[in-house]
């Protein structure tokens, strides 16, 4: 996790940063409740391109900032980035291979769960109920990452982040 | 290539399969996410910690809202003449018709001492406000907070209300040093104590997780609410300052069979619009801040 200038590390930082500012963006209520999570797929991207170098440390830290941010139960989104980021490091050979459609699907099933533990958490004891309808990141963030990986790519080879 | 190479270079090249650490970490990294979720629900310091901490994301915050606030600065610099003219005008009329009714209400505040003395009341109708502006809103569907620029800095506090110019909008949660967190009433899990402003019948006005709407539950079917009726809080909770309006009636329905009403009433204060906000604070707010719980 040293940060050194032959790396590039930077760069990654920075659109974890852009990621943090989308997923504070005030919004309509509608967009609100399929807003990708940004964070999630961007860190997701950065651990199967460089897994030496983002690992469950990191994960844990951002999703801490995360619920700083979002006002939730300190650690729940820690612990859903923690639990997530695991399944992406177990995988992330596999997920280079895949194509383009396979990538999406997988990041789908990874926000599912990110949506499962972070909706199970922070619910307790709360009135709160809409049905299913805090899944919606899900596909939404799966579409999104087919746009996400070419840019971050084209990111991370711009830069010679390594 | 022999078998043990091949483990050995795996080793060496991929330090993510030295000694199994992943799922080490991994076992590491959730127990303290867990403990910190359970620490997070059962101890209230966790307030002041959380208060620290947010510290790290508060320039994010500011950063989210830049857009806006350049907006609002050039709509600001660039308004024409006439408009500004025009706004002046309006601006002085209501200032006029403010006034008339201060002059009203000192004389109402007058009276109201005098009779709060002969009841020998010790009650105080002094409070102190802050203005207090919106610096964010949650982007997170499931609840309903705002984020505003006066922290514990500038002497808000956990539980203090916070309202806008047309009614109660909430209260504050957690505070950092330069940014607060306010819980809408319209959060479902916000209940305030409110009172039909018409005939004083008291009653709990529940969240819904829905901007537009507030239940009360607790109503009998018998009891004399009406459509249009206004509910202001009623200051029982020792929480919100008596008499604010927090919400008017707009459903009433009896149905047989039940014992009680359904009452939806629309929240008066702008919960989705307002950008200035003022945090109230009586001298109960001051003793409840004082002993620290929440």
């Amino acid at each position: 996790m040293v940060v050194q200038a032959a790396h590039n590390l930077w760069v990654p930082i920075v659109t974890l940063l852009i990621a943090f500012m989308l997923s504070a963006l005030p919004m309509l209520e509608w967009v609100q409740w399929g807003w990708p999570e940004w964070v999630l797929i961007v860190f997701i991207y950065w651990v199967i391109a460089l897994p030496h170098r983002f690992g469950l440390g990191w994960a844990f830290i951002l999703g801490l900032l995360l619920d700083l941010l979002q006002g939730n139960h300190l650690g729940v989104n820690a612990l859903a980035m923690v639990v997530v980021t695991f399944f992406a490091m177990l995988m992330y050979r596999r997920l280079r291979m895949y194509r383009a459609w396979q990538q999406a699907f997988v990041i789908f099933v990874l926000v599912a769960i990110n949506q499962c533990i972070s909706y199970w958490f922070q619910g307790i004891g709360s009135n709160a109920s809409s049905g299913l309808w805090f899944l919606l990141p899900a596909p939404v963030s799966g579409v999104l990452w087919l746009w996400l990986f070419v840019v971050l790519r084209g990111v991370r080879r711009a830069f010679k982040v390594a | 290539m022999f078998k043990g190479d091949w483990i050995a270079r795996r080793l060496v090249i991929d330090p993510l399969f030295k000694g199994r650490s992943t799922v080490k970490k991994f076992i590491i990294y959730g127990l303290i996410s867990i403990s910190l979720i359970v620490a997070d629900y059962q101890f209230d310091q966790m307030q002041r910690i959380r208060g620290w901490l947010s510290l790290a994301v508060t320039p994010v915050q500011w950063l989210v809202d830049v857009p806006q606030r350049s907006w609002t600065w050039l709509d600001e610099r660039l308004q024409v003449r006439d408009e500004l003219i025009a706004e002046n005008k309006q601006l002085r009329a209501q200032t006029l018709l403010a006034e008339r009714r201060v002059q009203k209400l000192a004389a109402l505040t007058v009276e109201n001492f005098r009779l709060r003395d002969l009841l020998n009341s010790s009650e105080q109708l002094d409070e102190k406000v802050i203005v207090s502006e919106l610096i964010g809103i949650n982007s997170d569907p499931f609840t309903h907070q705002v984020i505003i620029n006066n922290g514990f800095n500038s002497g808000a506090f956990v539980g203090q209300p916070v309202l806008d110019a047309t009614g109660v909008m909430g209260q504050i949660t957690s505070t950092s040093a330069f940014t607060s967190r306010v819980l809408l009433i319209t959060d479902a899990d916000h209940a305030i104590p409110v009172q039909v402003n018409r005939n004083g019948l008291r009653s709990v006005a529940y969240g819904l997780g829905q901007y537009d709407y507030l239940e009360l539950q607790d109503l009998s079917d018998t009891a004399d609410i009406e459509v249009g009726d206004i509910l202001v809080s009623s200051g029982l909770g020792l929480r919100f300052p008596k008499g604010y309006p927090v919400a008017k009636v707009i459903e009433v329905k009896h149905s047989a069979g039940q014992d009680f009403a359904k009452v939806l009433a629309k929240p008066t204060a702008q919960l989705d619009r307002s950008r200035h906000l003022l945090l109230i604070e009586t001298p109960q707010q001051q003793n409840i801040a004082s002993q620290g719980d929440n």
